[in-house]
């Protein structure tokens, strides 16, 4: 391979084939200088700053002049656990993600059902479009939307007054963060559902039904498991983002999220990193948890 | 294939959450020509005079700008990082290979405002003033792994053996990213740039920590709904993204068939 | 060596090697993170306003920049104007630490300000370069909120009560009191601010209602007081629509029928009513916390000249006038008073912009409430532990 006769003046290029075949040669130099510049980079700058953060988790904030020292303690997790009201916060959190996780995935399966099974490759063409551009519309701008429709007048009681219904209360309330949640993240849940169920080989299904299984059983026990990955990898997305939310909260509810806390002690209230980094552990823990039990359930192949 | 009953009532439900997807986007469209101030229903009048509100608005336009150049970069660098990173995961077998994966999908996994207030702390212990590279260093650690997964996605359907070709016949690495890598991962690589610039775009959570004085896109909306006087400028603002974002999603789904994804079968 | 051996070592070095950055990171933090700037004393203050820098980059309440008159100050300096919103003193003081030398000027109430100069976030200002500073009224040419040992941090702009806000159709008869905002008959309509410094209005409510607090001053509590105002506020909480974070929460919240009665500042009663929406305001029998906002320079602001410009601009009758209709406040140039009652008849005294001393007296401004009170007492519950008592209020 190193014997080739090569164009006369033309030096840089047996500089270049000298330099490749090096690399050719040592497969793993090729492999070290394509990850390093990634790895080190997400090294240097992420998770050294994650790092950081939770080591000043363990700082505390100097009472007089609110300038952060760097003494160790455990005070800030001291206060998280006696007070009470952030466990409520985190309760509430956690329990509403969890419910704009089931809600979704009820929504958006039997939609990526739809179009990856049913639907003409024309509907299907349209369906994509139709779920990819609320998608890529503002995100701020959709949810003040939802104040509009779920205000006292706003369009949902105006219907409901239409239909001889009774009025409706459910803006600022947790409701109304179920509701505008589950919409927000909707299309994160139904695209990975969809690759997962559009990757099922159309001659599973014909084998299953061979065998024998009627259409309930056949998706029971082909298409349910083989879609389990996408689901989970939906869910990651629905989970992660309600859990570290604090623009919605604002917007649409009354109550206080964990991402409000960070928030508030990091560019609202106060300048109290450590309390937020001590917070924060908790989404970071809930999150590094369910990650390892989605890779078990081989979710990372379906993002 | 299913009864005619389960089609049926599959496409009911699907009508259903396609009109839960679009009424609040149409109520955006509809309300940015707005005649009063505030939001508030129904609709009291119809006017076009926020258009020209928002084409005129200094404050607007850089923040488009400033929201684009912070988009671009972020994605640049998600291109060659994403691709770097990916080909070297899915051609060597390495110690750690498994969690160079799970390392490039943490930003998108973990809640934004970890990601925002970890990069936040870290730039001020470090004395980095905020401006645009701090935004696109917060906006490239999540676009980075679209890139990457998208590309690894590829490769795993691509033969190994194409580069040993090329280079048996004759063609150096760079030749052979040329003629034969690129172009098998060239839709891969536009289908996750929009992507990822897309989601860099309309980021808010993490560039409220990661931008100093500095207003993006999101970040103007987020002052104007704050301000509560201008609401629909906003609206028309938002518009005019989505009607200038619908050719960026035509071709997404263009190369998404491509690819197989949509299949037509 | 085992593969399983090699893959334990390979992660152990890989954690050690994180460790280690992480650690050196912190370390050399710590040494970065106590940098100062240069510092204006007040014997170095500029005596001439030098020519622009061609930016000028605030941090205002809502309402503070209108295009009215920024637009001609841009034309006339060629300062361009950007500016960023907050919606709390708290969140100005956090964006001037964060922001190192990003912002050059801060429209600051009274408690934020003293925060900021005990910081050492803004430096000092010398009035002789504002010509219209001799026509404030006296008690805001070196009020306490921004004036320490003679040296001014800052030159006063405007001053505005905190109101109560009510739908004139839903809410009958007219209310007069604040007990209004604690009535389980409006349960589901009420509205007060997100902001810490509320407690104070509770405790305001409390020392006409209860005076055997002994409540004196709103801001200086001691720990009975204190508890007494978290738990008056806590009793309020489900009675509450919302707690309004941004000028246009109460907005939306008014006209979409969310909510009836509220807590509020002026700029929402004249916006709302610009949209014919039935709402007034009053500053209720028990009296009013309110804000007077000061203009500040920042200590590491990189356009002076700008800022001083602007502040010269800003104290002028003719743009306190129009901030003042615009907001609903009152200025504190003694001139604009005329200029008001042209641009809106009878909106001097309206906004009580030529009340006398005693009105100016009767509002409670906000100030940072510290440790040590003042006058022997050094018990009074400090500013840290009303932000504590704050979130376990709304969360």
């Amino acid at each position: 391979m190193s014997a080739r006769t090569e164009p006369a003046g033309r030096p840089s290029w047996a500089a270049r084939r000298r330099f490749s075949s090096a690399f050719w040669r040592r497969p793993w130099l090729k492999g070290a200088a394509l990850l390093g510049l990634p790895v080190g980079g997400y090294l240097l700058i992420y998770v050294a700053a994650l790092g950081v953060l939770f080591i000043s988790a363990f700082w505390s904030l100097d009472p007089l002049s609110g300038k952060i020292v760097h003494t160790w303690g455990l005070g800030n997790f001291r206060t998280l656990w006696h007070e009470h009201t952030y466990w409520r916060i985190a309760g509430r959190t956690i329990g509403i993600a969890a419910a704009v996780t089931v809600t979704d995935v009820i929504l958006a399966f039997p939609f990526a059902y739809f179009m990856a099974r049913v639907a003409s490759p024309r509907l299907r063409a349209v369906l994509f479009v139709i779920v990819l551009l609320p998608l890529w519309s503002s995100y701020l701008a959709r949810i003040y939307a939802w104040r509009l429709i779920l205000s006292n007048d706003g369009a949902l009681n105006w219907s409901l007054g239409g239909l001889g219904l009774p009025h409706q209360h459910i803006a600022y309330t947790n409701w109304a963060m179920w509701i505008v949640f589950s919409y927000i993240w909707l299309p994160f849940m139904i695209l990975p559902i969809y690759a997962a169920l559009e990757r099922i080989p159309d001659n599973f299904i014909e084998a299953s039904r061979d065998l024998g299984a009627k259409n309930w059983t056949t998706f029971r026990r082909v298409v349910l498991p083989l879609a389990l990955p996408g689901v989970i990898a939906g869910s990651i997305f629905t989970f992660s983002l309600t859990l570290g939310d604090y623009i919605t909260p604002i917007l649409v509810g009354n109550t206080q999220f964990i991402g409000n806390v960070v928030y508030r002690n990091v560019l609202g209230l106060s300048y109290d990193l450590p309390f937020a980094a001590a917070f924060a552990i908790v989404p970071l823990a809930v999150m590094g948890i369910y990650l390892v039990l989605a890779r078990r359930a081989g979710a990372f192949e379906a993002l | 294939m299913e009864s005619r009953l389960s089609r049926a009532g599959l496409a009911v439900w699907t009508l259903g959450v396609v009109l839960f997807l679009w009424i609040p986007l149409l109520i955006i469209l509809v309300y940015a020509f707005n005649t009063s101030n505030i939001q508030s229903w129904p609709i009291p009048g119809f006017t076009t005079h926020w258009f020209s509100v928002a084409w005129h608005d200094q404050e607007a336009r850089s923040a488009l700008v400033l929201s684009l150049k912070a988009a671009l970069c972020a994605t640049g660098v998600a291109l060659v990082l994403g691709t770097m990173a990916a080909v070297g995961v899915s051609r060597f077998r390495f110690f750690g290979r498994e969690a160079v994966s799970f390392l490039l999908i943490l930003p998108l996994a973990l809640p934004g405002v970890i990601t925002g207030i970890a990069l936040s702390s870290f730039y001020t212990f470090w004395g980095v003033p905020f401006s645009l590279w701090t935004i696109v260093i917060g906006h490239a650690t999540f676009c980075v792994v679209i890139v990457y997964n998208n590309v690894i996605a590829r490769l795993r359907r691509t033969s190994p053996s194409l580069v040993e070709a090329s280079m048996d016949l004759g063609a150096d690495g760079w030749q052979t990213f040329r003629f034969v890598t690129f172009p098998v991962l060239s839709t891969a690589l536009i289908s996750g740039a929009l992507l990822a610039f897309a989601l860099s775009f309309d980021e808010v959570i993490v560039t409220l920590f990661t931008a100093g004085a500095q207003n993006t896109l999101p970040i103007w909306i987020l002052g104007k709904i704050r301000l509560g006087q201008q609401l629909p400028e906003v609206n028309a603002v938002v518009f005019v993204v989505i009607v200038l974002t619908i050719i960026p999603v035509i071709v997404s789904q263009r190369l998404a068939q491509d690819s197989g994804l949509l299949r037509r079968r | 060596m085992t593969r399983h051996h090699r893959r334990v070592l390979g992660w152990s070095a890989t954690a050690l090697v994180v460790a280690g950055l992480a650690v050196t990171a912190a370390g050399c933090g710590s040494s970065s993170s106590s940098k100062s700037g240069t510092t204006t004393t007040a014997s170095n203050l500029p005596t001439s306003i030098g020519k622009g820098e061609g930016k000028l980059s605030l941090i205002a309440w809502e309402g503070y920049t209108q295009p009215d008159w920024v637009k001609p100050f841009e034309k006339k300096t060629g300062c361009k104007v950007t500016a960023k919103y907050a919606g709390s003193s708290d969140e100005m003081v956090t964006l001037m630490r964060q922001g190192g030398g990003q912002y050059d000027m801060v429209s600051a109430s009274g408690d934020a300000s003293v925060r900021l100069i005990r910081g050492g976030d803004v430096q000092p200002m010398n009035p002789k370069l504002i010509p219209d500073f001799k026509n404030f009224i006296g008690a805001l040419k070196s009020p306490a909120h921004n004036t320490v040992d003679g040296v001014h941090y800052g030159i006063s702009l405007q001053w505005g009560p905190n109101t109560l806000l009510y739908n004139t159709q839903k809410v009958k008869p007219a209310p007069t009191s604040w007990s209004v905002l604690y009535n389980p008959k409006y349960k589901g309509q009420i509205t007060i601010p997100d902001n810490a410094i509320q407690i104070a209005d509770a405790a305001l409510y409390l020392s006409k209602t209860q005076p055997d607090l002994g409540i004196t001053d709103p801001y200086e509590l001691n720990q009975k007081q204190f508890d007494a105002a978290v738990s008056l506020l806590k009793q309020q909480r489900p009675l509450l629509k919302k707690h309004w974070a941004l000028a246009s929460d109460e907005i939306d919240l008014f006209k979409n029928g969310d909510a009836s009665l509220g807590a509020s500042w002026p700029y929402q009663t004249n916006t709302l009513e610009a949209d014919k929406v039935p709402v007034k305001d009053l500053i209720p029998k028990e009296g009013a916390t309110g804000w007077a906002d000061t203009w500040m320079l920042s200590s590491k602001s990189k356009h002076p000249n700008c800022a001083y410009m602007w502040t010269k601009w800003v104290s002028t009758p003719k743009v306190q006038a129009q901030q003042a209709i615009y907001f609903g406040e009152t200025p504190a140039n003694t001139k604009a008073c005329a200029v008001m009652n042209q641009l809106s008849a009878g909106s001097c005294k309206q906004y009580h912009a030529d009340a006398p001393a005693s009105y100016f007296d009767s509002i409670k401004f906000w100030k940072t409430p510290l440790a040590d009170c003042g006058n022997g007492k050094t018990d009074c519950i400090d500013y840290n532990q009303w932000q504590k008592a704050w979130t376990e209020i709304t969360g």
